[in-house]
């Protein structure tokens, strides 16, 4: 039983990333039909542009902000100029299989003008474990979910509170309307690319410092991610963030208690599951057919 | 262009460059393995063909990409091979080196190859070729240090998922049966896996005396990380992937306290080592890896084979490398002194090593048999 | 289309299959076993194109279907059964795990479907790397053997060519038949306008399952004959990875085209052979170029032709409607 506590809160830790990840991919999904299947590879560039900055002779906090700017320069608006807007029109499938060729070629050009091999990354939480209800708890899962929460609080807020939260939402649910009733349809849709591209740079320095900086790390990432918008419910921020929480925990869970050698299985099964039993996710809403 | 490279091509003559192919994992899961492999090969030919090349003649290499997958694998050595090459290197990993083996012992090729899976050299081929021990000689071992030196009567076995892995486990899972240690957990794990809570978890549950650590490089560095956190204080033993210079800069002061048997390691004090490892370095800004020491000895062992025939044989190479002893005075290429034997494996001295204070010590150094 | 044009199909068509048949003859064990690797690919790429491009629906599970085709094959005929006889497991195998997976996914929205089939692959490739009993695990199945088709062996790369060859030209045909026949208009018709379909009393949900379990059983022919290519097979290949570049295939080549999946395939097989050159950049370019022709022509290689055709043809009626236009307006 005590170790439940440890694996809980590790699981929470690692799930809250892959909520963070997946909230991201819904806001892409949601107001402009993306499905991004290089949002794997989003989150590992943006540590490799750190790391960059910071061989460049950089110090760590100046290289955040440069990596970050970086990032939403690169994988917001250049993603959307770039890729997004001209694929659009043909429809969601062609986007979709772009995006598994730009998913290739970021891991590629990683490999090539990086290394191959893993770097380790420094942490903006200090290692180090402290006392919860005597267990050791490690200080950097406790800071990595506090962040986490911390973002999708903001994150929330903006959108339920903010007049531009509110115009997002409206994008989202029904562009044509929204473009009708005067919301710059277009300035939204870009926004929440950049939201997207600040998302996935948070992860990125979140994430690295344990899964350490290799080009290989965003495909792990992206399918979890995945999965967790979809178990959450694929039309809700909120099911995003559920699905994040609910995969990372039943992972860890499942390794210790099913088999590890299945451990990837579980997460599978309750995907096929929730499609089944439930198909609009945990959180979401009963989609209509429109056939 | 596409119709020259599938058309029978002609043989080499004479007095031109020795032509090499090497097969190996350029991109996917083994990527590091193999851009480590022929980042060695490519300081090795640069060395010997700065030193006028071997009897003569200069050696050149193509490589090609084997994506970590063994059909593919299969189709690139099969290109390679209708190149007629002299040797053929690679690939890495024990799955690609399977399927290709039968390929390059009917074309006659010589294959030295970085696999490490025990069976590869019990299948009777008589071209294949390691260049660092089959698991069915470090295995042992290990467990003989595990048994005699940290007296241990159960074990946890951790290891990952793929062939590497699997074999390491299964072989010293057989040996621990012959000294009679229980094994007190089985836990596979994935490669580039990342959260070992549950792992660890397991191991602390089943209080061992000593838990056997056989995964990547950058895993172990987390597992080593996960060990700590947990307080699990039992001895960590494992093998060069466990106490490589690459994870106690990936752990940090987590490595402490790991140990385990080393083939082949940057780390070794042994001067020859050490140069190959500066110049490595020089040359592409990392610390090489044992598979970068792989490729490099691969090279060395073509230029001492051939220069004992005395003259470039492809169809005689694999007789005259059988048997052979190349010794690190006469040829300092080779690093350390050698003997293949009949089947292709190697016989080299090993080390038994602690990681203290962030750095490599030998505890025991474990000469050659013969 | 013309008389004229009909005979320049047909003689580029017995053209391109003599070049197959005669060709290989020259070419070294490299080109041969490429060939044959792609005639296999096209058949797993045509069961997906059926799924996709006729039926519309995305599966992301292709790559499992022919993992589990190859492994029947490997497991039977490393046993002494003859190939034909794992051909046969293996076609209602996947038929019937793609009828069951696709079963209650269709009762939902349709993109569920991709879902469902993205966790399929990943189970299947956990089964074949963990179930050692069966498949032997991470260490795969060596030295499975070749067919002999009639009592003639297929060691040798050229006859084993002709068994992939003959067979990709079987599943063509039986493949050309099936879109010619009403089921096939019936799959068209429910991608094209699924509510009018439904109007017309076709049961969408069935045919759609039909589709897919279809091309998944395509996907497991494909494996059969893959075994025996490659002589040894483990889990690794058989992972989501295959199942995309499948997808890419079909999408490259022109997704409901009948020749897409044959020219996805060569591009899939070749592009990286002839970008080789480029060393360690080639993935990169690869990723570049399918991304340029998706922006160009999302419908694919064969989209492209066929855009050309159509505005070729489009200008040639607006010719002949305008020197008609002229001549009737000239008439008082």
């Amino acid at each position: 039983m005590s170790n439940l506590l440890d694996l809980l809160i590790s699981g929470l830790a690692t799930g809250a990333i892959y909520a963070i990840v997946a909230v991201g991919f819904t806001l892409l999904w949601q107001t402009s039909q993306t499905i991004n299947f290089a949002q794997g590879e989003f989150v590992m560039l943006p540590a490799f542009l750190m790391l960059a900055a910071m061989h460049a002779g950089v110090p760590f906090w100046l290289a955040i902000i440069i990596g970050m700017l970086a990032s939403m320069l690169l994988l917001g608006l250049g993603f959307k100029l770039l890729l997004v807007d001209p694929m659009l029109r043909h429809g969601v499938l062609p986007l979709a299989i772009a995006t598994m060729a730009l998913a290739i070629g970021i891991k590629e050009a990683v490999k090539q003008f990086f290394s191959a091999e893993a770097s380790p990354f420094p942490s903006i939480v200090p290692a180090g474990d402290i006392a919860i209800l005597g267990r050791q708890v490690s200080v950097q899962s406790l800071g990595v979910l506090a962040l986490a929460i911390a973002a999708v609080i903001g994150l929330t807020a903006l959108l339920n509170r903010t007049s531009i939260g509110h115009q997002m939402q409206a994008t989202a649910q029904n562009p044509t309307v929204a473009r009708i009733i005067g919301i710059p349809v277009e300035r939204m849709i870009l926004l929440t690319f950049l939201i997207n591209a600040f998302l996935v740079a948070l992860a990125s320095l979140l994430i690295t410092p344990i899964y350490l900086a290799k080009f290989s790390s965003g495909e792990v990432l992206g399918q979890a991610a995945f999965i967790a918008a979809i178990v959450g419910g694929f039309n809700q921020v909120r099911g995003a963030i559920a699905g994040g929480l609910l995969i990372g925990v039943v992972d860890n869970l499942a390794a210790a208690y099913v088999s590890t050698q299945y451990r990837a299985a579980v997460p599978m099964i309750l995907l096929i599951g929730i499609i089944l039993l439930r198909p609009q996710g945990l959180l979401g809403r009963a989609e209509e057919r429109t056939v | 262009m596409l119709l020259a490279t599938v058309v029978a091509g002609p043989a080499f003559a004479q007095g031109a460059p020795i032509k090499l192919a090497n097969v190996a994992e350029l991109s996917g899961g083994g990527a590091t393995v193999g851009t480590n492999w022929k980042n060695g090969i490519d300081l090795a030919i640069e060395e010997i063909n700065a030193k006028g090349g071997v009897l003569g003649r200069k050696l050149e290499v193509t490589h090609a990409d084997s994506q970590s997958n063994p059909g593919v694998a299969r189709a690139q050595v099969q290109k390679a091979l209708d190149g007629e090459p002299y040797v053929l290197l690679g690939p890495g990993y024990s799955g690609s080196v399977k399927v290709t083996a039968p390929l390059a012992a009917e074309a006659g090729i010589a294959q030295i190859m970085g696999g490490e899976a025990a069976e590869l050299t019990q299948a009777g081929n008589k071209f294949l070729f390691r260049t660092s021990f089959g698991q069915q000689s470090s295995m042992p071992k290990v467990a003989k240090y595990i048994n005699d030196e940290v007296k241990a009567k159960s074990v946890a076995i951790v290891w990952v998922n793929n062939d590497f892995g699997r074999g390491g486990r299964d072989v010293i899972t057989r040996e621990f049966g012959k000294y009679g240690i229980k094994v007190a957990a089985d836990l596979s794990t994935e490669a580039g896996q990342a959260d070992f809570a549950a792992d660890v978890s397991k191991i602390k549950a089943a209080a061992p005396d000593a838990v056997f650590v056989y995964l990547n490089e950058e895993e172990s560095a987390r597992i080593l990380k996960e060990l700590k956190r947990q307080a699990v204080t039992v001895p960590l033993v494992g093998e060069t992937t466990l106490i490589g210079q690459k994870v106690v800069e990936l752990a940090g002061d987590a490595a402490n306290g790991a140990r385990g048997h080393v083939g082949l390691t940057t780390d070794a004090p042994v001067d020859l080592i050490k140069a190959f490892r500066e110049k490595f370095s020089k040359k592409y800004n990392y610390v090489p890896d044992h598979n970068g020491l792989k490729g490099y000895l691969a090279i060395y062992m073509i230029k001492a084979t051939t220069e004992k025939m005395g003259k470039v044989d492809s169809k005689a190479f694999a007789d005259n490398l059988h048997g052979l002893t190349i010794k690190a005075a006469s040829e300092p290429g080779i690093l350390m002194d050698v003997t293949f034997d009949a089947n292709g494996d190697i016989d080299r001295q090993g080390f038994l090593v602690e990681i203290v204070d962030g750095k490599q010590v030998i505890k025991k150094v474990l000469p050659k048999l013969n | 289309m013309s008389l004229v044009q009909r005979y320049w199909r047909i003689v580029l068509g017995i053209v391109v299959i003599a070049a197959l048949i005669v060709a290989p003859m020259y070419l070294n064990r490299y080109g041969l076993f490429i060939l044959s690797q792609w005639a296999v690919m096209t058949i797993a790429a045509m069961g997906l194109n059926l799924t996709l491009g006729y039926a519309g629906q995305v599966s992301l599970a292709q790559g499992a279907f022919v993992g589990i085709g190859a492994y029947a094959a490997a497991i039977m005929t490393s046993n002494g059964m003859p190939l034909i006889a794992a051909l046969v497991v293996a076609i209602i195998l996947c038929f019937a795990i793609g009828w069951i997976l696709g079963y209650p996914a269709l009762r939902v929205q349709h993109h569920y479907l991709a879902f469902v089939t993205l966790a399929f692959s990943t189970l299947a490739f956990l089964v074949f790397r963990n179930e050692s009993w069966l498949t032997n695990g991470i260490y795969g199945i060596s030295n499975i053997p070749r067919p002999s088709i009639f009592g003639y062996p297929t060691n040798r790369p050229l006859p084993f060519y002709y068994v992939c060859l003959g067979s990709l030209g079987l599943v063509s045909l039986a493949t050309w038949w099936l879109i010619r026949s009403p089921w096939g208009r019936a799959f068209v018709a429910l991608r094209e306008n699924p509510v009018r379909a439904l109007s017309l009393g076709i049961d969408t949900r069935r045919y759609t399952l039909m589709a897919f379990a279809i091309g998944s059983a395509l996907g497991g022919v494909a494996g059969t004959l893959y075994a025996p290519l490659t002589q040894y097979i483990d889990p690794v290949p058989f992972n989501l990875s295959l199942s995309l570049d499948l997808l890419m295939m079909v999408i490259v080549g022109g997704a409901g085209f009948f020749f897409g999946p044959f020219l996805g395939a060569m591009i899939a097989v070749l592009l990286p052979e002839w970008l080789r050159f480029t060393q360690g950049y080639y993935l990169m370019l690869y990723a570049v170029a399918v991304i340029g022709l998706l922006i160009y022509s999302p419908t694919g290689i064969l989209g492209i032709i066929d855009r050309y055709l159509i505005e070729r043809r489009t200008r040639a009626a607006s010719a002949l409607r305008a020197v008609a236009k002229s001549s009737l307006e000239a008439t008082p």
